[in-house]
């Protein structure tokens, strides 16, 4: 099966600035995996380069075998590290904008999430606090049923018992062939719900590894192993 | 029961654990069926494919058996119940006499003290019933 996702010598220059060096990489179906590394090593620009926002200076990244275009974008779920819904938009809105928008958008499901957490499908997006407007991106996100999740910094704004529902809202919600990317820094909240990890620092990837690989061999958990190898 | 899973050793190991657990007080008991491996990844808060491994190596030891179309059960072996039982009260000893080893104690010392503990306790719920 070719793999969802894939990168070879990948590179990124925004002017003189190196963001990405020569990434190879190849992530296969099914799978939750952890773009994990310190702030500006080059996570967000991976992501963007995967869901088709930026284009490579230099090599390839494949989705499912292909250059990132229209095909892709329907089997590409992203998530923005910030907002680009208007706040003036109803959560009702919001609903139908996605199903306008992408054909494997379920519905049902997303009135499901925004029932079960009492959001109101009739407030806007400016009225609510920081937490919840994060939680309506990520049901409108996860409520498409696609081949990849790009999730950027999807815990960064929330208090804990927030964190643990989207944590929870990720694994219950991707479908068993579907691979979700989550890039974060808070590491000790995602490291028991993903299968693999992938450290990059200063635009190289250094170091990939399953989560229970890195317990057994170095008999510490991912959030020990990184502070030790990003040490400031 | 929570589910409490370390940082320092593989979640699946602690999951196949945790299940043990479940299994031997009574709480998943003999021939049961299993709740949906998503559910109890949910209930973890752990990776599906976790859970998934972890009831897979279960399944590898006998513990628990897959019925094809109707899930995931809880074997009805009852005397293999009792060895997993015997088997983690005794990994709990084992790591009890280290830690009193490490604090000073002779595996004799321990048990008296064990024994003093109980009898402690014997005259505490005396003490109540009058």
């Amino acid at each position: 099966m070719t793999p969802i996702l894939q990168c070879k010598v990948l590179g990124k220059r925004y002017g003189a600035k190196e963001a990405l060096s020569s990434v190879d990489l190849q992530l296969g179906r099914g799978r939750i995996v952890g773009l994990l590394g310190p702030n500006g090593s080059g996570k967000t620009t991976m992501i963007k380069l995967a869901s088709g926002i930026l284009t490579p200076t230099s090599g390839e990244i494949l989705i499912d075998g292909k250059a990132p275009g229209i095909e892709s974008k329907s089997l590409v779920s992203y998530l923005p590290e910030r907002t680009y819904l208007a706040d003036w938009m109803r959560v009702s809105d919001l609903l139908g904008f996605f199903g306008d928008f992408y054909q494997n958008f379920n519905q049902e499901k997303a009135k499901e999430m925004l029932e079960r957490l009492d959001i109101n499908p009739n407030d806007r997006l400016k009225t609510m606090s920081k937490g919840t407007k994060e939680k309506v991106q990520l049901i409108l996100v996860m409520s498409r049923e696609a081949g990849l999740y790009l999730l950027d910094e999807p815990i960064g704004g929330v208090d804990p018992a927030a964190r643990d529902y989207i944590l929870n809202t990720i694994i219950t919600n991707y479908s068993e062939n579907a691979t979700v990317i989550i890039s974060t820094h808070l590491i000790a909240d995602v490291e028991r719900v993903l299968d693999d990890v992938i450290f990059i620092a200063s635009g190289k990837i250094v170091m990939t590894s399953s989560v229970d690989e890195i317990r057994e061999e170095q008999g510490k958990s991912v959030d020990e192993l990184f502070r030790e190898v990003f040490k400031c | 029961m929570n589910w409490e899973l370390k940082s320092d050793r593989p979640i699946y190991v602690q999951l196949i654990e945790q299940i043990q657990l479940r299994i031997v007080s009574g709480l998943y008991p003999a021939g049961s069926r299993l709740p949906a491996v998503r559910d109890m990844a949910a209930e973890a808060s752990v990776n599906p494919n976790t859970m998934q491994k972890s009831l897979a190596e279960l399944e590898r030891s006998g513990l628990v058996y897959t019925q094809r179309t109707s899930g995931r059960f809880v074997t009805e072996d009852r005397a293999m119940i009792q060895s997993v039982k015997e088997l983690l009260a005794r990994d709990q000893l084992k790591e009890f006499f280290i830690k009193m080893g490490q604090i000073g104690f002779t595996r004799e010392e321990t048990i008296t003290l064990v024994e003093q503990a109980r009898e402690g306790e014997d005259r505490h719920d005396t003490d109540l019933a009058v």
